[in-house]
């Protein structure tokens, strides 16, 4: 996981880049809602990569006509949850689609905890092994800041 | 570190990669919205041009009959956002200025067109990004249940940024007779929303003039948020008569000679009965003569029909109205 340089967590799109400014963010929604992408806001504070579903914050927004409403509603998430993990997420409702068409991470917490492999020794030699995030050894609502 | 989150891309479209602190420009709207394209204008004529704004004020005067005072006033607030665009492009102004409205008259006097055209000219200048038109009533903001309010009126905020926001019958939105009544609570996020976010969106309250000047008289922060106030006045009958003619034309229809006379005498009866709802009422008493022009033509199964005895609204059609009975009774009385 922390193999890469920068040292963040990497998942969907843009994640090796510095993170996005709003001027960024507010182009890419309205790229995803010229394509008629439904945009969700999703917070967590265990972005463990097997983590698929975040927490919705709020309803998926249907029938949008521009980024200032997801911006709205973003800038509530964070308000709500200044230490949380936020990603974007856009649901492509295409007959035959049906799925998430782009998710990218739009806020971290000040330091982020990682991850740590663990190492499970099992019957003969085998070796098991899992990634286990730091942040998680604490209770939901204590984990983030590190 | 440092170098390593150095952008070493650029984002099209983006103003400045993030390696420059963001500079704020006047024009800060998206790219491929007209308000882009008449950034260094100088003079009038240049930033109509560039936003084809007037072509919206021809179809203005060409579309809409009558309402001489409203079109006035229209053009009155495009000329001042005309004016604001090029004193922002001298750096003069930085602040958007107040642009919600009310419509108030009676029904059928045409607010819901002109607020279909005010968001294209709005949209054409660069005022709203978008220029689409969400018309919603107090049944789509207001929830049935405590907590359901909020969430209801924002989802339609939401939906109506980078455009604008129409609320016909505005003052149901305040009903004082129950004080736990959620529309109270609509009102508030509506407020803060016209008050936050003036760039995003465009709010048009609308509806008969005496009750909305109560719920103006009752909720002083929503009356002091909206610059402009549009009266909305009652069609003459002459300009009635224009209009009929106008719908009938969308339709490929005509009035004979007789039945334009008919239809005219219809309009002095109709007018002085209750419920009269201008151009409304108009469109619906010729929906009407369609129906008795078609059962007409339906009677005579064998006869071929020409073009024009299709398309022509007969005397008899609009005769048969029950406009005329009824003044018959009140002339006999």
């Amino acid at each position: 996981m922390m193999t890469n340089p920068v040292m963040k967590i990497t998942q969907g799109q843009f994640s090796f880049l510095p993170e996005l400014t709003d001027a960024e963010i507010s182009l890419q929604i309205e790229y995803g809602l010229r394509r008629g992408y439904a945009w969700s806001v999703e917070y967590t504070d265990d972005p463990h990569p097997r983590n698929t579903y975040w927490e919705m914050f709020g309803m998926p927004m249907f029938d949008l006509r521009d980024a200032a409403g997801v911006m709205l509603e973003l800038q509530n998430c964070r308000k709500t949850f200044p230490q949380h993990y936020i990603r974007l997420v856009a649901f492509d409702a295409t007959r035959g689609v049906e799925s998430i068409a782009m998710s990218f991470i739009v806020q971290r917490p000040p330091s982020e905890p990682g991850f740590g492999l663990i190492r499970q020794e099992g019957p003969g030699r085998t070796l098991r092994y899992t990634v286990h995030g730091y942040g998680t050894d604490r209770p939901e609502g204590e984990r983030s800041g590190g | 570190m440092s170098e390593l989150s150095t952008p070493l891309y650029s984002i099209p479209g983006s103003a400045s990669g993030s390696a420059v602190p963001a500079t704020p420009t006047d024009d800060s709207s998206p790219v491929g919205a007209p308000g882009a394209a008449h950034g260094a204008a100088r003079t009038v004529s240049e930033v109509l041009a560039a936003s084809h704004a007037g072509a919206v004020f021809d179809e203005l005067d060409r579309d809409l009959v009558g309402l001489k005072s409203v079109k006035a006033r229209i053009r009155d607030i495009a000329a001042l956002l005309v004016i604001d665009k090029l004193r922002m492009n001298l750096g003069l102004q930085a602040q958007a200025p107040s642009l919600h409205m009310s419509f108030t008259g009676n029904p059928g006097t045409g607010k819901t067109t002109v607020a279909l055209r005010m968001a294209e000219i709005l949209f054409r200048l660069g005022y709203v990004r978008k220029g689409h038109l969400v018309a919603v009533t107090r049944d789509d903001l207001v929830g049935q249940y405590i907590g359901h309010t909020a969430p209801k009126t924002k989802e339609v905020l939401k939906r109506a940024m980078g455009g604008v926001l129409f609320i016909d019958e505005a003052y149901y939105l305040y009903r004082p007779e129950n004080e736990r009544d959620y529309g109270q609570e609509a009102i508030e996020i509506l407020l803060q929303v016209m008050e936050n976010q003036r760039d995003d969106l465009v709010v048009i309250l609308a509806g008969y003039r005496d009750r909305m000047e109560r719920f103006f008289r009752s909720n002083p922060g929503m009356s002091s948020r909206i610059a402009h106030h549009l009266d909305f006045p009652d069609y003459a009958p002459a300009d009635l008569l224009r209009i009929a003619e106008k719908l009938l034309e969308g339709h490929n229809y005509q009035f004979a000679p007789e039945a334009r006379c008919a239809f005219e005498e219809y309009l002095q009866h109709r007018v002085r009965q209750p419920h009269f709802a201008n151009a409304r009422s108009v469109r619906n008493a010729l929906d009407r003569a369609r129906l008795r022009q078609a059962s007409r033509l339906f009677a005579e199964r064998e006869r071929p029909f020409t073009a024009q005895e299709l398309t022509t609204i007969e005397a008899g059609d609009i005769r048969a109205s029950r406009v005329f009975q009824a003044a018959a009774v009140q002339t006999e009385n």
